[in-house]
């Protein structure tokens, strides 16, 4: 049943959408399909009728265009929302986003901010043809200059999108696709959390579970299935992959002394592998095994029929959870 | 195998450019500079030494900041010689109001703003990546690097320009962009996407190409089979080739463009042919490249003697010649005296607006890089 306060992740960020631009009037929409057909996932659904086309701006299809324009609005006082249609399709934006965006605030050495946010709809399970299931987070959590975040329930992408826009620095902003549909509860009266915070999410007492996105809702379902089987679990959920916030993730370790971290992209050289070092630099007298990372395998994103087993599942972090237990 | 691009385009084939001064320093304006001519018409006495005075005192401290390169005072130097006409007349043409997105080269328009160019020269000793603060110098925005990423800054600050409710209808307040971009530029996808973006929005913008037929070593024929002003046409665009080594030229074509830019025209494409003189950059060397009698014959189009040429024509006296000159040697010897003095910046400065706003990362990076420095000085005493 739904009822006010109840909302896909999708609606939750259309409602912060809105919300945003009723605050602020420099705040823009701008990207492909974003106008009178609401986006392609339906995200700025109603925001053209109500807000006009000189607010949410259909534009000509490319992304380097997106960003390129967005930073030159940026300049002129605007604050700019671009949604890129899917995660494949990031990279024609790479330079404007890696190159010009995030050094633009520090080559100005304070004279001007770069309030942007790039919504990136990404992640699989949704059965699409190749370049529409992708995870490139680690390319821009890399990157210095940007801040990058990813909510995975609807309470929290309400208020990360919200808190993103009124960011003075540019926020990638990724947003799992699988989790668009699934309906909970939005609080829409204060956040729960500042934007770079991680957060317990279950309590458990033998191996912590960080995950982030799409994975949390997985990371959970594993922690469901193991206490079923008496093993108890504990799960952060990140939500910030720049700056992570260690905090929570670092009490949870010394407590449990095991950690494994979940993501649906491939684990090399990526944001888990970057968790799994930090973790074992402030944590390693407390772990009693290695850091274990769960991810997609190191391959192109494989056809449609293959997402099942190349993205990890409960099962996968379970196999993983038992490896560490069993150090 | 393709037939190899060797060769500059053969301007001889083209139509007149718009051209007001001869080379000899003549008016005797080309056809197709007749419909600019009115714009010469608000052109004070004043303003007309004026622009002497900017291309040669630019002229001069381009040969400066080349000696301090030489001399190991700048890490590289990227030489403007030639170009100063084209410059010039454009950025002269610009009204106080408008805002200046550059590529790295438009050392004449930066002084023109109010740029302090030692300020360029921080940059190319390796002291800083900006330099300057736009509001502050005209709204002359920072150096691009990355060959025609600006362009899409300037159309979606034009696109700004735009929602903002321009254009009011007073051209005195109505604002208009101005970006610079190279031959070489005019193959990236950036460039093209931000021409599509602004006639798409139709945003109140001028285009300004400098083509000094190369992009470091490869001709522009490389870059186009067509000329460059005849792109535009594709974009949906008025296009104006000009003679790019005639100052009036390119005063009179940008200021036209610009004005129809700012009362809500749409955007317009400036193609100044012109010529670099110098290498690319000091790390550049030509000769290996391009043939002696091609730089002859572009250095007997040179834009300052060209200028100065028509000026005497009009009378104007020696002493103002002398003057000028003086003026630009004292502009050299000062700009040469602050390259000496200025010191390395601290180093924590690196950590300094990654973020405008706090990031847990540079913070501690720069508590961890100055307790290791301390570590040092400790093990010193
Ligand atoms: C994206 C990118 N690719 C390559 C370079 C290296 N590069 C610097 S200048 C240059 C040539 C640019 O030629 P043009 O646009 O004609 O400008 P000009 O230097 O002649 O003023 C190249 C290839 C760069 N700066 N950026
Ligand atoms: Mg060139």
């Amino acid at each position: 049943m739904s009822g006010p306060g109840v909302l896909t992740m999708a609606k939750a960020l259309n409602q912060g959408l809105r919300d945003a631009m009723s605050a602020d009037d420099k705040v823009l929409v701008m990207g492909e399909d974003v106008g009178p057909l609401g986006g392609v996932f339906r995200v700025t659904e109603g925001l053209h009728a109500e807000f006009g086309g000189s607010r949410v701006l259909d534009t000509p299809l490319g992304e380097a265009g997106i960003v390129g324009a967005a930073i030159g609005l940026a300049m002129r006082g605007y604050r700019p929302v671009c949604e890129i249609q899917f995660d494949g399709f990031i990279y024609p934006a790479f330079d404007q986003i890696t190159s010009q965006l995030a050094k633009l605030t520090n080559r100005h050495e304070g004279s001007a901010t770069f309030p942007i946010v790039i919504r990136v709809p990404y992640g699989g399970h949704i059965g699409a043809v190749e370049h529409h299931q992708e995870s490139p987070e680690a390319y821009f959590a890399h990157t210095p200059g940007l801040r990058v975040v990813s909510p995975s329930t609807p309470n929290d992408a309400y208020w990360m999108i919200r808190q993103a826009i009124e960011s003075d620095d540019p926020v990638m902003f990724f947003e799992p696709k699988s989790r668009y549909w699934p309906k909970g509860d939005v609080d829409l009266t204060s956040p729960a959390s500042p934007l770079h915070a991680s957060r317990l999410v279950r309590s458990g007492r033998e191996c912590t579970v960080a995950a982030y996105g799409p994975m949390v809702s997985v990371a959970l379902q594993a922690a469901e299935i193991a206490a079923a089987e008496g093993t108890s679990i504990e799960v952060v959920d990140i939500r910030s992959l720049s700056p992570i916030d260690y905090g929570p993730l670092l009490a949870s370790v010394e407590k449990t002394g095991h950690l494994v971290v979940a993501a649906e992209a491939s684990s090399f050289v990526s944001v888990s592998a970057e968790i799994a070092a930090t973790v074992t630099e402030r944590a390693f007298f407390s772990l009693e095994a290695p850091v274990l990372r769960v991810g997609a395998f190191d391959a192109p994103f494989p056809p449609a029929k293959l997402e099942s087993t190349f993205l990890p599942d409960a099962d996968r972090v379970l196999e993983a959870v038992d490896r560490s237990l069993g150090y | 195998m393709a037939k190899s691009a060797s060769s500059t385009v053969d301007t001889t084939t083209l139509a007149e450019p718009v051209r007001f001064l001869d080379p000899d320093g003549r008016f005797a304006p080309t056809p197709a500079a007749e419909r600019f001519a009115s714009m010469l018409d608000e052109l004070t006495e004043a303003d007309r030494l004026e622009f002497y005075r900017d291309m040669a005192v630019v002229r001069r401290f381009d040969i400066e900041a080349g000696h301090l390169q030489r001399q190991g005072q700048l890490g590289l130097w990227v030489p403007s010689h030639g170009q100063e006409a084209a410059q010039v007349g454009s950025g002269r043409a610009a009204r106080a109001q408008d805002t200046i997105f550059p590529s790295y080269r438009e050392h004449a328009v930066a002084r023109i703003r109010g740029v302090d160019l030692l300020d360029v020269l921080r940059m190319l000793r390796g002291l800083t990546h900006g330099g300057w603060t736009p509001a502050e110098v005209g709204n002359f925005r920072l150096y691009t690097l990355v060959i025609g990423s600006q362009t899409l800054h300037a159309t979606g600050y034009a696109m700004g320009v735009g929602l903002d409710g321009a254009p009011t209808g007073d051209p005195s307040i109505d604002e208009a962009v101005l970006v610079y971009f190279g031959d070489g530029a005019t193959s990236q996808g950036d460039t093209n996407e931000a021409m599509i973006w602004a006639t798409s929005y139709q945003t109140p913008q001028v285009f300004f190409l400098q083509n000094n037929q190369w992009a470091i070593s490869v001709p522009v024929s490389r870059q186009s089979r067509t000329p460059l002003v005849d792109r535009a046409a594709g974009f949906g665009m008025p296009a104006t080739q000009i003679d790019g080594n005639d100052v009036l030229a390119s005063y009179a074509a940008t200021r036209y463009h610009l004005e129809h830019a700012r009362s809500g025209g749409g955007p317009a494409f400036v193609e100044a042919l012109t010529y670099r003189i110098g290498a690319h950059t000091t790390s550049d060397d030509p000769t290996r490249y391009r043939a002696a009698d091609e730089l002859a014959l572009w250095e007997s189009r040179d834009p300052l003697i060209r200028y100065r040429k028509y000026l005497e024509n009009e009378g104007v006296a020696g002493s103002f010649f002398t003057g000028v000159d003086e003026e630009a040697a004292d502009f050299a010897a000062d700009i040469r005296r602050r390259t000496l003095e200025l010191g390395p910046p601290p180093v924590d400065t690196m950590f300094d607006h990654v973020y405008s706003e706090e990031h847990p990362v540079p913070v501690a990076q720069k508590a961890w890089l100055s307790d290791y420095e301390a570590g040092f000085t400790e093990g010193e005493s």
